[in-house]
């Protein structure tokens, strides 16, 4: 063999492996004070238009907060990306993957934005010493910080949003006593996600006199002819819509549409209804119900400033399409961001540590003592967009309150105040019921909260 | 360069017959496995051990079982992600409803009750075969999921149906950490390799290869279809099982029917394909190629061109490059990443000789 092949072959061999090499360098030392976050994105799938407004939404705020106040009380914020393909095993590789990050740092927090990804970090949050932020979904029962310290739910969970929008139903109905000999269609995907309101549904059926049918639709859900011919010859009076993904929603309101149910009667999930599901159902959106836990809109003083700072002044944004800013989705994510950040900053100042870097526990006691009241909101500038709450040691879900909108073909139309469900009492006892158990199937001894 | 095959002759039937015919091969072999069971768990970072290297050993375990189906027996079959399922729910069932039982034992078990419900789907082997016993097998797939889904039990009457792993335990210690949990899945999975490489070189494997060669034959020379093809598919559907099993125990550490879905099952066929049909490396290739291709992209993209392009479209690009490459890989080496492996190998021997 020629020698100049030798090197040539034994080059590419040293290229690779430098490149390789180069991938896994330790991390840089801190130069300054940084803290870092981990973005789980999922930006390709069904899922992209909401893995790509929320997870967009959460860069773009984090990098404003660096742009405007120079990060927090000083300290820059800095994340890495990873791709989870809304699918469980990646998030899991991702999650260990972002648990530190470029700059050495330890993660404060995760948000899978979606059940399954939740559910399989979710055992791993208290050794590590990170919080899991569930903005709206995920596992309801982590309400209760008693069981699960390291889980929130901050933007309310599915329990509070079924009750709410039977809530909404006998409103339109013209009272609770007007619900009796109703029936309602819960049409979800066939997973935990689409199953996750049903304790609650079940239970507040059954007390008003309503009956429940429900119908599943096999995952990806694009397929829902012969569930929508049950549902007419079921003649529901209501149908609530518990789907995942563009194309299911989307398909959802086209078959609606299809078969005559009127779409006045349809009430979408928070995740079932984005100006991405509407869209592409043309006309047959038109008139459809969705529940909001962050209202769109770009009129927001944070997000028409996030706009002028990140897309009119600077070209730093992270949305590809720049129109989507104040969508559903991006106000989510902001949403989410915005807590992140106020919990950083109680954790500073109640370890005594501000403008320096803060630990996983430090960063939970930060995030427990949110308080979002609504001159708070004012202050931040999204009053209106999210509704005030605040947590504390036991209570680990936010106002368990949402606003109904309705698609009137273009836009979305807010139609209620901020609405919980008919009886939180009754909600939170399900949830701590549903704890309780979770704790004594698993050896969990429940933290005391005086 | 390491060693030559030239001029080396066996002088007994026993030394020919062994399973790894070359003190080399089984030194080399060795050394992996020692590096792999003695140096990684104390040196490999947590991601590496939990994130790569217990999904890719799971993995393999579960293309080993589809490639004794596939590639030594011949069956096209669809339905590994479900037999998975299946051995998952069920090590929970043991674990949870017997509490007594170590670790090994309801993972045994539940391979076995997998291996069960393998044999029952393989029946229509007997009357169908190629791409419509796919289709026929197709079935065990959805049924499985449909039927943990459907009853509350399997489930423990959970009402999100996602439920937590428990601790594994073995002789009273909690094999918790990443690189605990590691050694238990690289001991399990280095059994049961060892056991699938004697019976693929047994009278076992040579069964099956000759009823994937041609069954009327096979048939016409005393084989019996009926046992060889259900051996073949409890055999494959207790791997699938028992890998299910350690793949929502140690990586996953939640056991959720959504999880195994059909998805799952063509990235399993796809590992076999990929990694070389009828080959017990190309089940660990293959699922080293499948699983871990993806997250070297994301990594490689977001370190080196970071924010410089849109991070939708690195996503987006990624999958295109995956595809592209699977596509050149079945065009210019439709027997697999074994095969090249091989040939490499091969090279080797004659390596500063030959170009």
């Amino acid at each position: 063999m020629q020698v100049s092949t030798l090197t040539r072959r034994a080059a590419g061999g040293v290229a690779a492996f430098a490149t390789a090499a180069a991938m896994f360098a330790a991390a840089p030392a801190v130069a300054e004070e940084e803290q870092y976050f981990p973005v789980p994105s999922s930006r390709v799938g069904p899922f992209s238009a909401m893995g790509t407004g929320y997870y967009g939404g959460i860069i773009d705020f984090m990098n404003y907060t660096n742009i405007k106040h120079g990060g927090v009380n000083g300290v820059k914020l800095v994340w890495a990306e990873c791709e989870t393909e809304y699918n469980a095993a990646r998030t899991v590789e991702c999650y260990q993957r972002l648990l530190t990050g470029p700059n050495g740092q330890k993660m404060l927090v995760f948000d899978t934005l979606g059940t399954p990804g939740a559910y399989a970090v979710i055992n791993r949050m208290a050794e590590e010493e990170t919080v899991l932020a569930q903005y709206g979904y995920g596992r309801t029962d982590a309400a209760d910080g008693t069981v699960w310290p390291w889980v929130f739910n901050a933007a309310s969970h599915y329990w509070s949003q079924i009750g709410m929008k039977m809530q909404f139903m006998a409103d339109q109905e013209g009272g609770v006593e007007n619900m009796r000999g109703k029936k309602i269609v819960h049409l979800h995907i066939d997973s935990a996600y689409g199953r996750e309101p049903l304790p609650a549904m079940r239970q507040i059926s059954e007390d008003w006199g309503i009956e429940l049918v429900e119908i599943s639709i096999p995952p990806p859900g694009l397929e829902q002819q012969s569930q929508w011919l049950q549902i007419r010859r079921e003649r529901p009076d209501w149908v609530t819509f518990w789907g995942a993904g563009s194309g299911m929603n989307s398909t959802g309101m086209t078959n609606a549409a299809r078969m005559g149910f009127p779409r006045e009667r349809l009430v979408y999930v928070t995740f079932g209804g984005a100006e991405e599901d509407m869209v592409p159902a043309g006309d047959a959106a038109a008139g459809t119900f969705v529940v909001a836990n962050a209202v769109p809109g770009r009129d927001f003083p944070l997000i028409a400033d996030m706009y002028k700072t990140l897309y009119e002044d600077s070209d730093e944004g992270n949305m590809t399409n720049p129109d989507r800013v104040g969508q559903v989705y991006y106000n989510r994510g902001v949403g989410a961001a915005v807590m992140w950040i106020e919990a950083l900053k109680n954790a500073q100042e109640m370890s005594g540590k501000v403008g320096k870097a803060v630990t996983g526990a430090e960063f939970r006691d930060g995030y427990e003592a949110l308080d979002m009241t609504p001159a708070k909101l004012e202050e931040i500038g999204i009053s209106g967009m999210v509704a005030p709450f605040k947590l504390s040691c036991s209570k680990h879900d936010g106002a368990g309150k949402f606003r109904m909108m309705q698609w009137n073909g273009e836009k979305f139309d807010l139609v209620t105040d901020w609405m919980g469900p008919p009886d939180p009492t009754f909600i939170r006892g399900l949830v701590e019921s549903s704890a309780a158990k979770f704790a004594s199937e698993n050896g969990v001894t429940a933290k005391e909260c005086s | 360069m390491y060693y030559t095959q030239a001029g080396r002759h066996f002088t007994s039937y026993s030394s020919d017959s062994r399973l790894i015919p070359f003190a080399e091969d089984r030194i080399l072999l060795a050394a992996i496995f020692a590096f792999g069971l003695f140096v990684l768990p104390f040196t490999a970072s947590d991601y590496w051990l939990s994130g790569i290297l217990i999904p890719w050993l799971c993995l393999s375990l579960v293309a080993l079982g589809q490639n004794i189906l596939m590639g030594y027996a011949g069956q096209l079959s669809l339905g590994s992600a479900g037999f998975m399922a299946a051995g998952a729910f069920a090590c929970y069932n043991f674990e949870l409803r017997l509490e007594w039982m170590p670790f090994p034992v309801s993972l045994l078990l539940s391979g076995l009750v997998a291996a069960a419900i393998g044999v029952l789907f393989g029946l229509p082997s007997l009357r169908v075969r190629g791409l419509y016993l796919a289709v026929a097998t197709l079935a065990s797939q959805f049924f499985i999921v449909w039927v943990i889904d459907k009853f509350g039990w399997f489930k423990n009457y959970d009402s999100s149906g996602i439920i937590t792993a428990q601790d594994i335990v073995i002789l009273g210690y909690e094999f918790t950490t990443p690189a605990e949990m590691y050694v238990v899945v690289l001991i399990i999975v280095a059994l049961l390799t060892w056991l699938a490489m004697n019976m693929a070189k047994g009278s076992i494997g040579r069964n099956w290869m000759a009823v994937r060669d041609m069954d009327v034959a096979a048939e016409a020379m005393g084989l019996s279809l009926l046992r060889t093809k259900l051996q073949a598919f409890a055999i494959s559907s207790f791997y699938c099982g028992v890998g299910g099993a350690l793949f929502a125990f140690t990586f996953l550490q939640s056991v959720e029917p959504v999880a195994f879905d059909i998805l799952l099952s063509f990235r399993i066929l796809f590992m076999v394909i990929i990694g070389g049909l009828g080959t017990i490396i190309g089940a660990y290739l293959g699922s080293g190629f499948i699983l871990l291709l993806p997250i070297f992209l994301n990594i490689f993209f977001h370190a080196v061109v970071g924010d410089a392009i849109d991070a939708t479209i690195i996503s987006a690009f990624e999958q295109v490059i995956f595809g592209v490459m699977m596509i050149l890989f079945m065009i210019y080496q439709p027997l697999g990443m074994a095969r090249i492996l091989e040939n490499t190998l091969e090279r080797l021997r004659a390596w500063p000789f030959r170009r």
